[in-house]
């Protein structure tokens, strides 16, 4: 496991130096030694000044991960990872980082300049101090207040913790428990940030969630730890991620979002994860392994994943929704993209407990290069959940002939009443598609971006609308030099 | 005025020698046929003129409006005012028609220095030249050539020439797989197009197409080469006596 650390010498020094003095009481400190204990988790709640109770759980959390193994049965070929080679805390504001866009790389300026990134964003994006940048971006502060007369919480989750204890306290790990998965244990052990957000009874909220405050999000680190709350008849669409490119020195990235949604409720939750894929030969790259949930807890309840994966050299990513209440509703719309060497195993899984539960499966993977991209789904009917429907859909589009396409589904049906039904197809840009397109005047790497696009569109479309354009031309972005 | 030269022209595909020095030149507002049998090179032709990387070309050169074609894209050669009725024009699944035009008629527009279309212009441009090869509203919303029948995604191919008003098209085996009402409305909306200043190559094996579509100058072409050049009759001749007539003449 490398790390890309500029702290690095610093960290040796101190690990090698004031290690054996333990470093317990030190919480001046802008970044901890490598390596994984109780000590190190204790410091990190006692660095974040939180309550004992959140204590508690990291390191129930942190105990129950020491019994784990890295799972492997995705189709990822994942190298070795030292969980004790990690700094598990990091005051990001102590960061090297460039002062103006002078010192930012060219290559990702033309990438911000293809994809139409404002240069406030791309300021934040490419590791400038946040709050230089919000000097420019006045709209935060008007948004708050505009969301704070409506009773939403909206703040990161360490604010939350402090501001509000209960809410926190009630809801996390409700929906991922910390004994779910690996890195969900992982995650729960030692997250530094992430957000927070509650909408009250029969609020509807007025915006697209972090839309305005996607800046902030460039900073929120490895192990981002995300809740959202609907109360009853509330609705709010959130915004996750961002299609420029997002330079992060940190290589392993084990997120959790959890959404409760309760009765009538409907939360619609987009995701464009655009994390550092690696160079053309496979070398560096992100590694993500998300673990993402929704509880559709109250009756007629409503929830809705869509993601647009272009990044990342590995991705292990199954945003789920646990269908509790009767007549509640989950939606999944996927669009994974893998070029080069990018691995991604991703998916969902619909688990139907209530009656008259429906879920809709909308999977479109693209493999270029030599990446390996499969669907893993799994949608599970219980014994006493009656007139079940789900309908999932697994399209597969390959480019070029070096790269694998594969489809996991898996039905777990314990009710007759339910009705269950399951397509796929697997389809090729060919040559001849690309030479006719270019005969007519239509570049190649134009003519990807429409086909890939058209192919894409049922997903595109479920995002909201400056998103779908900014994921439109990530599309072609992402597969550029794939074919020819 | 020299419209297309081709000097010399050698091309393979995998190793095999197809063209063996091509010669031909075309003037602006003419309408040339290249006749011949099966395996002669005709489709080739038609392939290596638009760049289609399939081919190779090995010497020769092709000159258009004076332009060294060789040197230019696929996608510089249509821009340029390069277009090829494909023989067997491919489907696009989830590309529709409309999106694709436009991405096309926009490409030559930035090309020329012409703004972008707007969306209601680009709508009534359509509808224009739909009318001209009577293809349907339905086939422009489908995806490209999707579940087009033969002769529909052969008019689909005219319709495109009538959007992007090529000064050069290429009709390769155009008359294919078409019935005699759809060979005549696909004639008549070539014909439709003609202009003084533009130029046809209709690539065919009979003779039927010709009796819609008028050539100036006809050549046969044979093993990879043009053997024998005249004016329309060479293609009735051709119809009446087969091509063994003109093996006979080679001395085969």
């Amino acid at each position: 496991m490398q790390i890309k650390d500029n702290n690095n010498e610093y960290v040796k020094t101190v690990a090698a130096s004031d290690y054996k003095y333990g470093f317990t009481t030190d919480i001046e400190t802008e970044i901890i030694p490598k390596g994984l204990n109780e000590d190190v988790i204790r410091l990190i709640s006692a660095k974040k000044g939180e309550p004992e109770w959140l204590l508690d759980f990291r390191l129930k959390a942190y105990r129950h991960w020491t019994t784990m193994t890295m799972p492997r049965w995705a189709h990822l070929d994942i190298p070795d990872i030292d969980f004790q080679d990690i700094s598990y805390y990091a005051n990001p504001l102590k960061k090297d980082r460039p002062k103006s866009m002078d010192e930012v790389d060219p290559e990702l300026i033309k990438t911000f300049n293809k994809l139409g990134i404002p240069l406030e964003e791309q300021m934040a994006l490419s590791g400038m101090a946040v709050d230089a940048v919000m000097d420019s971006v006045s709209v935060k502060t008007t948004f708050k207040e505009n969301l704070m007369e409506k009773g939403i919480i909206f703040c990161s989750i360490s604010e939350a913790v402090r501001e509000h204890p209960d809410l926190v306290k009630r809801y996390l790990g409700s929906v991922v428990s910390y004994t779910d998965n690996f890195f969900a244990a992982l995650n729960s052990a030692v997250f530094t940030d992430g957000s927070f957000v509650y909408i009250p009874k029969g609020v509807r909220c007025p915006m697209e969630l972090s839309t305005y405050f996607r800046i902030n999000a460039a900073e929120t680190g490895q192990f981002e730890r995300t809740l959202i709350v609907a109360d009853d008849d509330s609705y709010v669409s959130y915004l996750e991620g961002c299609t420029a490119p997002m330079r992060d020195s940190n290589q392993l990235h084990a997120a959790i979002v959890e959404i409760y949604v309760h009765d009538r409720a409907e939360v619609k939750y987009s995701t464009v994860q655009n994390w550092y894929p690696g160079d053309k030969e496979g070398k560096g790259g992100i590694y993500n392994f998300v673990t993402k949930r929704g509880l559709c807890k109250g009756e007629s309840s409503k929830l809705s994943w869509t993601q647009v994966e272009t990044g990342s050299a590995i991705t292990w990513k199954y945003p789920s929704c646990v269908l509790a209440g009767n007549n509640s509703q989950a939606e999944f719309y996927s669009v994974a993209v893998t070029n080069n060497y990018q691995q991604a195993d991703t998916g969902t899984k619909m688990i139907h407990l209530g009656s008259n539960t429906r879920s809709t499966i909308i999977s479109k993977g693209i493999s270029a290069g030599r990446s390996q991209n499969s669907y893993r789904g799994l949608v599970r009917v219980a014994e006493k959940a009656e007139n079940v429907r789900n309908y999932s859909q697994c399209d597969s589009l390959l480019l070029g002939d070096r790269c694998g396409a594969h489809t996991f589904p898996y039905m777990d049906i314990h009710n007759d009443t339910a009705v269950v039904e399951h397509e796929a197809t697997t389809s090729k840009i060919s040559e001849e598609q690309i030479f006719y397109c270019n005969q007519r005047g239509i570049a190649t790497e134009e003519a990807i971006g429409l086909i890939v696009n058209g192919y894409a569109r049922e997903v595109l479309n479920k995002l909201p609308m400056e998103f779908a354009v900014e994921a439109q031309k990530l599309l072609q972005v992402s597969l550029e030099g794939s074919v020819g | 005025m020299k419209l297309l030269e081709i000097n010399d022209l050698h091309a393979s595909i995998e190793g095999k020698e197809i063209l063996k020095g091509i010669n031909l030149e075309i003037n602006a507002g003419e309408l040339h046929a290249i006749m011949g049998p099966n395996g002669s090179g005709k489709s080739t032709l038609s392939s290596v003129l638009v760049g289609n990387p399939a081919y190779e070309v090995t010497r020769g050169t092709i000159r258009f409006n004076g332009k060294d074609v060789l040197a230019m894209s696929p996608e510089e050669r249509s821009r340029e005012g390069m277009f090829l009725s494909f023989q067997y024009p491919v489907e696009i699944p989830g590309v529709s028609m409309v999106n694709f035009m436009r991405a096309a008629v926009n490409e030559h527009r930035k090309h020329k220095g012409l703004p972008q279309l707007t969306a209601s212009e680009f709508l009534k441009l359509m509808r224009e030249k739909r009318a001209i090869v009577e293809l349907d509203n339905k086939l422009a919303n489908r995806s490209v050539n999707e579940g087009f029948s033969g002769g529909e995604k052969k008019r689909n191919e005219i319709f495109q020439m009538a959007m992007l008003e090529p000064t050069l098209s290429i009709l390769d085996e155009t008359d294919s797989g078409l019935d005699i009402d759809a060979l005549r409305i696909v004639a008549e909306g070539v014909n439709k197009l003609k202009t003084p200043e533009t130029s046809v190559i209709v690539i065919t094996h009979y003779q039927r197409l010709l009796d819609y579509i008028k050539p100036d100058i006809v050549h046969v072409l044979y093993k990879g080469r043009i053997v024998k050049t005249a004016g329309p009759e060479l293609a009735l001749e051709l119809e009446e006596k087969g091509y063994d007539w003109i093996k006979k003449e080679l001395g085969e």
